[in-house]
């Protein structure tokens, strides 16, 4: 009992236990910020614009071309489909292929080694921040891309061939640093099965949007849910409301961080009409915490009436939606006074594609975008991914579009030149977060609508 | 061959000594020489800015409110931990009374010790799933269910759990205690087992009741041990960084709503990969280093005993 041995073998492991705490306190996150090393001097591959026709960055067949696709929504399959063609072209060039949910965790450190890959889909929720790594300078400029010819039809320019807003979405005081391919629709969703059961008209008006909402709830539904625990999704319907409220010159003002822009009456008059969701107890139980996942299956299911979200909603809930459902788009319904027509709909390019400063084969990250706007890889795209890209008619009539995406396009169409886009998601983060954190608040009606009006006001000064 | 001696030992010491300075010591180093600049996180270029980036620490409110949730995770949960797996552990160990004055663990104790130590088993991943169901906020989470079935909330305004900016930190703590206990439980029961039978029995002999046997003899002589689970624990609640940044909303690592679940360390990620501050960042991660190291020391020493001899 007690013996010499016994109690030593106790102390050891005692100690042991202790050194590795020690050791091991705080170690992942210095480790974390500990990085490569690394000369940073990558000279890069020198695109210069003074190829030929058919080669306009100069692409030597014998470079190989390093890729790296997030692999979420669209999976990749698109990505090796644009490689193909390349490889067709570029016989000699060896293709790498990475496709990754983990952006930043498998970027980050090549990029701060000076050897970062030649052309990168940079996004989901590890997206490495467009308005960083511009601020860095490892971004090349694609004014280049957008004056080179066009594949299908050299006569033309790239810029000539892409839908409007396309180049602004990407563009960082004057130029242009990601290609923002996914065309992509904003507004709110329904199930027209449902709809046409219950004799529910889709209101045009917020009123009217209002009204319905009371029969829906009176009905023994939720009128209105969305993805509470990701607050930038209701952001795209207070966003809406604001824009059609104040018009484009508004949307622009709020993108340029302008302070002035949220004393504009619009913006307080969109909040508060989004406000009356809360005050009236229209939401869906417990959907400001779930997930995105959460919230658009319980939708999915018919315990919500309306969400709101961007057009790759259907494909994202593929496997879950109903094969009855008859998903259907509606744009955000407008107020009196709106400075936009009801068919406005926000809508623009996402999914932002960039090529790095420091890529060795800087032309042939280039060339792999120019290849991605032609009608053969556009159409690959839409039919492996349901969604539609920005190549203007990228998609040949022999593409069948699901019900959700085919009401999307209709209302993009019926939209004709009334499209407005925001900017600041992708290109001010820090405003983007401090929104996101206020309408959180906002949706647990633990603050006003001037509360929030003051917030995004107070985060204008926020910058990276 | 006593001069061999030494060649022997630092042949032996050599290799791991040098991956030890190159994978731990020189990364701790860097992220030191880091914290003076203004490093983006993404390319090489950075200036020195001195200790502009401490100064601005300590006007930030999100870090001050960071570390004030980490403060108060630091007091409850060691606490918290080490009496819950004090007490099963004495239950599990010498808390029965059948038998005839043998000492021994209530019945079924072998199998409450499984069943205890297995949230150990998991991953945090899968505890972070877990927890997300049990604090879902409409009445299909665990809680909320068994609240609304009860009567005791309102169907239709069920908890927002972590939702709610006065629950979330509390239900962060919760996880860390259920996921905590079985481990100290295990360390525990392996202490008590080394105290000797024959002190239990003679006090047993004396009449000594449960708490005075707890009291007087098992938290002694399992000082040591109580000591090290103090410490280990007091690191875990200077971290709480992948529960917080899985289970709490708030875009980037989560720490919503708005910030009242904020941890310093996914104040550091957020930071570091998604504003690309990270001279910024590493700064946070000077300071956690510093605050975690201080208070390593510190409740060691305070701690400190006559060590009982048996």
């Amino acid at each position: 009992m007690g013996s010499a041995t016994e109690y030593n073998r106790r102390d050891i492991f005692k100690r042991a236990a202790a050194v590795t705490v020690m050791a091991a306190a705080g170690g992942p996150l210095l480790a974390a910020c500990a990085a490569g090393g690394g000369s940073g001097s990558g000279s890069g591959g020198g695109a210069t614009a003074t190829g030929s026709a058919t080669n306009p960055f100069g692409v030597k067949s014998s470079d190989p071309l390093d890729v790296v696709i997030f692999n979420g929504g669209y999976g990749d399959d698109y990505a090796k489909a644009i490689e193909g063609i390349y490889k067709a072209t570029y016989t000699g060039a060896n293709i790498a292929h990475l496709a990754t949910q983990e952006i930043s965790g498998k970027l980050q450190p090549r990029f701060n080694a000076g050897n970062p890959p030649d052309v990168i889909d940079d996004s989901g929720a590890q997206q490495m921040k467009i308005d960083v790594l511009e601020k860095a300078s490892q971004l090349t400029d694609l004014t280049v891309l957008l004056d080179a010819p066009y594949r299908d039809d050299t006569s033309k320019k790239i810029r000539d061939v892409l839908l409007p807003g396309t180049v602004e979405q990407g563009t960082i005081d004057g130029k242009m640093y990601s290609l923002n391919y996914v065309y992509t629709v904003y507004g709110l969703w329904y199930s027209n099965k449902l709809f046409k059961e219950k004799g529910w008209t889709p209101p045009k008006t917020w009123d009217d949007f209002i009204t319905l909402c009371g029969t829906i709830k009176a009905a023994g539904i939720a009128p209105f849910c969305h993805q509470g625990k990701y607050p930038y999704y209701a952001n795209y319907l207070i966003l809406d409301l604001i824009a059609k409220q104040g018009g484009l010159d508004l949307v622009k003002r709020i993108d340029a961080l302008d302070p002035t822009a949220w004393d504009d009456p619009a913006a307080l008059a969109g909040v508060s009409a989004f406000f009356e969701i809360m005050q009236k107890d229209y939401l869906l139980t417990g959907t400001n915490g779930m997930t995105h996942t959460e919230s658009q299956t319980a939708w999915c299911q018919g315990k919500a009436a309306f969400i709101p979200c961007g057009s790759w909603l259907e494909n994202e809930m593929i496997k879950i939606t109903p094969a009855d459902f008859d998903m259907a788009f509606l744009p955000v319904p407008s107020q009196n006074g709106d400075k936009l027509p009801q068919v406005a709909v926000r809508a623009g390019a996402g999914e932002p594609f960039i090529v790095p400063s420091k890529a060795k084969n800087q032309a042939g990250g280039l060339e792999f975008l120019r290849i991605m706007l032609t009608k053969e890889a556009s159409g690959k795209f839409a039919a492996s991914a349901n969604s539609l890209t920005v190549l203007k008619d990228g998609i040949g009539p022999d593409v069948v579009l699901k019900p959700g995406t085919k009401s999307s396009a209709a209302a993009v169409t019926a939209a004709g030149t009334n499209t407005f886009n925001f900017t600041y998601p992708d290109l001010q983060t820090a405003f983007d977060q401090a929104l996101q954190d206020a309408t959180n608040e906002l949706v647990n009606s633990r603050m006003t609508p001037q509360q929030w009006i003051a917030a995004a006001k107070a985060a204008t000064s926020k910058k990276v | 061959m006593r001069h061999r001696k030494y060649p022997f030992i630092v042949g032996f010491l050599i290799i791991p000594v040098v991956l030890y300075v190159v994978l731990v010591i020189w990364p701790y180093l860097q992220t030191f020489g880091y914290s003076l600049t203004d490093w983006s996180g993404v390319s090489q270029t950075m200036h020195f800015v001195g200790l502009q980036n401490y100064t601005k620490l300590f006007g930030d409110s999100v870090f001050l409110a960071a570390l004030e949730h980490n403060m108060l995770l630091l007091i409850v949960l060691p606490i918290a931990t080490i009496l819950l797996a004090l007490f099963f552990a004495f239950m599990l160990n010498v808390g029965g009374r059948g038998g005839t004055g043998g000492v021994q663990g209530v019945r079924g104790a072998a199998f409450y010790k499984v069943v205890f130590f297995f949230p150990q088993v998991l991953s945090v991943a899968i505890l972070s799933v877990l927890f997300q169901a049990v604090y879902r906020t409409d009445d299909g989470g665990l809680l909320n269910g068994v609240l609304v079935k009860l009567g005791l909330e309102d169907a239709n305004h069920p908890l927002q759990w972590l939702s709610d900016p006065n629950l979330t930190l509390w239900c962060i703590v919760g996880v860390l205690i259920w996921s905590g206990v079985g481990f100290y439980l295990v360390l525990f029961s392996a202490a008590m087992q080394n105290i000797p039978k024959d002190i239990y029995e003679a006090a047993l002999l004396d009449g000594a009741k449960r708490t005075q046997t707890f009291l007087k003899i098992t938290l002694p002589l399992l000082w040591e041990t109580v000591q090290t689970a103090w410490v280990y624990l007091a690191i875990a609640a200077m971290d709480a960084f992948a529960l917080v940044s899985t289970m709490t909303p708030g875009a980037y690592y989560g720490g919503g709503p708005n910030n009242h679940s904020e941890v310093m360390a996914t104040y550091l990620m957020r930071n570091f990969i998604t504003f690309g501050k990270a001279g910024y960042a590493c700064a946070m991660g000077v300071v956690i280093f510093f605050i975690t190291m201080i208070l390593s020391v510190v409740s060691l020493r305070l701690t400190r005993r006559e060590r009982i001899e048996f």
